[in-house]
């Protein structure tokens, strides 16, 4: 029983058990806290008392969060030696993924600014 | 051995493994894994793509419905709880597979289907609902890029969906053999993936699409 009581305590959340009940245990915990995360995300969307500009961004740091419950509760990331080359590979494929989303929406945005053309402008093109 | 390795360099204070792969391959319950994570981070990568075009063309609707007027928050809260749940009960079906219960491991994996099932029958209402309307695929940019994103996770859990029932199977005709476990503990990554794309997809296309 002590055993099974540092199995508990002792083990980080992701890494493998060999007990049953700390092994539901953490997935329980990961469970709850995505639940809850998904509900704030909810309220956040709903709610009219917070600045609205905020929202968007409060929802994007959300929902990384709760990607963060997802990859070390369910997909048991952590920090032992096995699992470096997992971090490795997650660590370039984020930052890939930054790239492609950061790097298009940045460039599609400046781009629809500096094409804008005025109405007037437009007019004078159509004319020729 | 010892003395070889530590000429090599990236040594670690006379430790056996020099992280140059000294001691061989590492066992295929590593490896295995390992080769699947890759391909999951590859279809992140894949998702990433399909997220830029769509924050690119969610105002280019062209006179045609915007995500406030198409998209319903409560219809999403379903979706959302039963694809968490889902993937939680995964985990559960892993923590008997390990152990080798036939009984449960099958009733979570079944419990896993279903609710994937739940999930993928609302999507594909709202998707029939959203054509009636006239909000098909080819009525703006806008929607283009909706229907390819959220289509292509759909697809993924259909995928998902056909790859459970193989798994099921399986375990059924064949047992707990080692080779079976890693195709399971395969698909119980591609199961939580899954979830995880879709935490972006509910925050960026459904919340953020329906501020008001």
């Amino acid at each position: 029983m002590t055993e099974n009581e540092d199995d508990l305590i002792d083990v980080a959340p992701g890494s493998p058990h060999n007990n049953i009940v700390s092994e539901s245990v953490a997935y329980v915990i990961g469970l709850g806290l995505a639940l809850g995360l998904t509900a704030v995300s909810f309220w956040v969307a709903s709610t009219s008392s917070l600045w609205g500009p905020g929202v968007a961004t409060g929802l994007v740091v959300l929902a990384i969060a709760q990607m963060g419950v997802h990859l070390v509760f369910f997909l048991h990331m952590t920090s032992g030696p096995d699992n470096t080359n997992n971090i490795l590979a997650l660590a370039f494929g984020v930052l890939i993924v930054f790239l492609v989303m950061v790097g298009t929406i940045w460039i599609m945005a400046h781009m629809n600014a500096n094409m804008s053309v005025s109405p007037e402008l437009m007019n004078l093109q159509m004319q020729h | 051995m010892t003395t070889e390795a530590a000429t090599i360099g990236l040594t670690h204070g006379g430790s056996e493994d020099t992280g140059l792969g000294h001691r061989g391959p590492e066992s295929k319950s590593i490896v295995v894994p390992y080769g699947f994570w890759l391909f999951v981070l590859s279809d992140m990568v894949l998702f990433s793509a399909l997220f830029a075009s769509y924050a690119t063309l969610v105002h280019a609707t062209d006179g045609g419905p915007t995500t406030n007027q198409l998209f319903d928050r409560n219809l999403v809260a379903v979706e959302t709880i039963a694809l968490l749940v889902s993937s939680f009960v995964c985990g559960l079906a892993m923590i008997t597979a390990k152990r080798a219960n036939m009984m449960w491991t099958q009733a979570w994996l079944l419990l896993t289907g279903l609710l994937g099932a739940v999930f993928l029958f609302i999507e594909l209402y709202e998707f029939t609902k959203m054509v009636a309307e006239g909000a098909g695929p080819q009525r703006s940019a806008f929607l283009s890029a909706f229907f390819t994103l959220v289509g292509c996770h759909g697809a993924h859990v259909t995928a998902g969906l056909l790859w459970l029932g193989t798994m099921m199977a399986q375990i059924w005709a064949k047992g707990f053999q080692q080779h079976i476990i890693r195709r399971l503990l395969c698909f119980s990554i591609f199961w939580h993936a899954l979830d995880i794309i879709w935490v972006a997809i509910f925050t960026i296309v459904y919340l953020i699409g329906t501020l008001p």
